[in-house]
């Protein structure tokens, strides 16, 4: 049974933002409107934040840094749903079910990465784009909590083009939008129970940390840089 | 029974058969606050939650912080009043009723609290549904739903006599207290029955209260966000419960004697036990934050620090140390000072300082640390908005017409209490003292 997880090499990120847009569209997630973006409410599944870095040669202290969910192994945000509205599947997804979610925003006070987003008004689309909309994904009503899904969707494709295929899924058949799109190639995406992916090799790096890991919520998100930063974020 | 045999007491029903100009101004003015709620609640309904000033990452703000005051509030009635009834505190007759119906009336506040809070309201039915047992919010609305029928019935089997009497002077108003006074005659085996189920009920609800209060921290407590994760929120918060709680009591007690005239009912003795048992609590207040506050200072964790720091010198800082002023700087004095506690004003003054301060602490409890997550994200900073303030003022307002409106169809000092106390208390508790003293013992009767 495989077991998804992603490695971010923060040394290699420009900090372009192409993730953002590429999961932006892919997950029909709509920009937010001006005021709306005034009052702190976009929505956004993967977010570059600002990260008060070390100082390290010629990079500067302040840094970015993408945040999607970490597909926690013990997410915080599920045991206190009050109706089973986000879950974890045995791949390792966390995935949230829109049609029972209650909008309580339980979840969204309880994970410790604010990465967890409420629909405060129902999404609106500039005209044009309103008829791109990815027929994959369903579009959240008002109201509910979404998030990052590591583009689940995406995995159900690749097992069906497999398995018509007649094969058994292999590297790289799986991969979200955002380690898609990443120019630089610092987003890798795989299967963590597999000990020749390169998720696997990368997390072993001398430069790998994870975010929180006091916490013990065991996050399928690894980063690698060769500064300090992972203590101080 | 007719009127003639209640002597002094017929005092009690004269709120229920006269109502004055006063009251029907103070209906009216509710009323308004009232409608203009419903106003700014379907204002929500129809634009959603994006009419609150809540953001990412504030995700909870004022509606939560009622949540937690009103259900706090409710600790006044029926948790007071079963210890008094338990201990035989002989002065609890003329109060309990007063106080148990503000616990079953402010419950309803509390839960419609939590679905004004919700994204889909139309879906809260999910919660029983598809229940998810490890959630704390689940608990709650097992503990909370207990407590209220408990709270119900504990409201209602005393006041079956008064009922009775009512039944039996009061003849136009016969199709409600027929059926609710179950029959009563008053034999001396109903007496017992009822004495009995008193009793129980009594010893009941006191642990479903202490309970109540403890979940509703742990909905904080169970996370691990900094300053929410703490052991000591449970019996933090039930302290800080009973603490609003006596002062809602005394405010109520204040405002009825005044306005019904009941001074002979409500004495200054009254309010001088009640405001004893306000000071014992804010000694309680003051230790249980403190406690809280120096662990956390004393640990320094960076993360905590930041919520610490943003309480007590940060943006919330004018909100705390109001807090401190409310709950403890003012009331303490006055309620330590004998002179102050005797009076009414002396408790009024105190108590109302004390639910601005317990208010202030629910707040400062939900929203700094959401303020300062984990991962600084955003700069945002939460104003509740005017949705948010006018359905506070809305509730509270139809609270106390509620109120006053059981004022008017059941007597808020309970008649058969007052004569019992009056008939047969006086003995017993000489009876009493003279068996904690050494010498022969007389018959047990
Ligand atoms: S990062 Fe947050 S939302 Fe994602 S699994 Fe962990 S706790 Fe849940
Ligand atoms: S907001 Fe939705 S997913 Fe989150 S805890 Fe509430 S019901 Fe569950």
């Amino acid at each position: 049974m495989a077991r998804w997880g992603m490695v971010i090499d923060l040394d290699r990120c420009t900090a372009c933002q192409a993730c953002v847009v590429a999961c932006q569209v892919e997950n029909n997630v709509a920009p937010a409107t001006a005021d709306q973006a005034a009052a702190g409410r976009a929505i956004s599944w993967l977010r570059l934040v600002p990260i008060q870095g070390e100082k390290h040669g010629t990079r500067p202290d302040l840094q970015l840094m993408p945040l999607p969910c970490m597909h926690c192994s013990h997410p915080p945000c599920i045991k206190v749903c009050p109706v089973k509205a986000t879950t974890i599947d045995h791949e390792g997804l966390v995935a949230q079910v829109y049609p029972r979610c209650i909008g309580c925003r339980y979840c969204t006070t309880a994970c410790p990465y604010t990465v967890r987003h409420f629909n405060w008004k129902k999404p609106e689309w500039p005209q044009p784009m309103e008829e791109s909309l990815s027929p994959d994904v369903s579009v959240r009503p008002r109201g509910v909590v979404e998030k990052c899904s590591f583009c689940h969707h995406r995995l159900q494709k690749a097992k069906d083009r497999a398995h018509a295929e007649g094969r058994p899924l292999k590297e790289g058949d799986y991969l979200p939008a955002c380690a898609e799109s990443c120019p630089a190639e610092a987003i890798v995406f795989g299967d963590l129970d597999d000990s020749r992916s390169a998720v696997v090799r990368l997390s072993q790096s001398p430069r790998a940390f994870k975010l929180l890991e006091e916490l013990g919520t065991e996050p399928k998100v690894t980063y690698l840089s060769k500064g300090e930063w992972g203590g101080q974020v | 029974m007719d009127k003639s045999e209640l002597g002094q007491d017929i005092r009690l029903l004269r709120p229920i058969e006269r109502t004055g100009r006063g009251f029907w101004i103070f209906t009216g003015i509710l009323l308004a606050i009232g409608a203009w709620g419903v106003f700014a609640w379907f204002n929500q309904l129809r634009r959603g939650l994006a009419v609150t000033g809540l953001n990412v990452p504030v995700y909870w703000g004022l509606y939560i912080t009622n949540f937690v005051f009103f259900i706090g509030i409710s600790h006044a009635g029926t948790l007071i009043s079963a210890i008094l009834r338990l201990a035989h505190a002989e002065w609890r007759r003329s109060i309990t009723r007063a106080a148990e119906v503000i616990t079953v009336l402010v419950l309803f506040f509390g839960m419609a609290c939590v679905i004004l809070d919700l994204g889909r309201p139309d879906r809260v039915m999910n919660v029983i549904m598809h229940g998810n047992f490890s959630s704390p919010l689940l608990w709650d609305v097992c503990s909370v739903s207990l407590y209220l029928i408990a709270s119900t019935i504990y409201l209602y089997l005393p006041l079956i006599p008064d009922i009775a009497i009512l039944r039996d002077v009061l003849p136009r108003r016969q199709w409600l207290y027929r059926p609710l006074a179950l029959g009563w005659t008053g034999t001396p085996r109903q007496h017992h029955l009822l004495e009995r189920a008193i009793s129980i009920m009594a010893i009941i609800v006191i642990p479903i209260a202490v309970s109540v209060h403890t979940v509703v921290s742990w909905v904080f407590a169970m996370t691990v966000q900094p300053m929410w994760h703490s052991t000591i929120f449970g019996p933090y918060f039930v302290v800080g419960a009973i603490f609003s709680g006596i002062a809602a009591i005394l405010l109520a007690m204040a405002i009825i004697r005044k306005a019904y005239h009941l001074e002979d009912y409500l004495k200054p003795i009254h309010f001088n036990n009640l405001g004893l048992l306000l000071l014992v609590f804010s000694l309680l207040w003051f230790y249980f934050t403190f406690a809280e506050f120096l662990t956390t200072y004393y640990g320094g964790e960076p993360m905590h620090m930041a919520v610490f720091l943003s309480k007590t010198e940060g943006k919330f800082s004018p909100l705390f140390w109001t807090m401190f002023v409310t709950c403890f700087a003012i009331p303490f004095p006055l309620l330590a000072n004998r002179r102050t506690r005797g009076t009414v004003w002396g408790c009024v003054v105190a108590s109302l300082s004390v639910e601005v301060g317990m208010w202030l602490e629910r707040f400062l409890i939900v929203v700094p640390s959401l303020s300062n997550p984990r991962l600084p994200l955003t700069a945002a900073t939460y104003t509740p908005s005017w949705v948010e303030w006018s359905l506070f003022a809305a509730f509270v307002s139809i609270f106390m017409l509620l109120y006053a409106i059981f004022t008017k169809l059941f007597p808020i000092v309970s008649i058969w209490e007052i004569r019992e106390g009056r008939e047969s208390s006086v003995k017993e508790v000489s009876t009493r003292v003279e068996s904690y003293l050494p010498g022969p013992v007389e018959s047990a009767s």
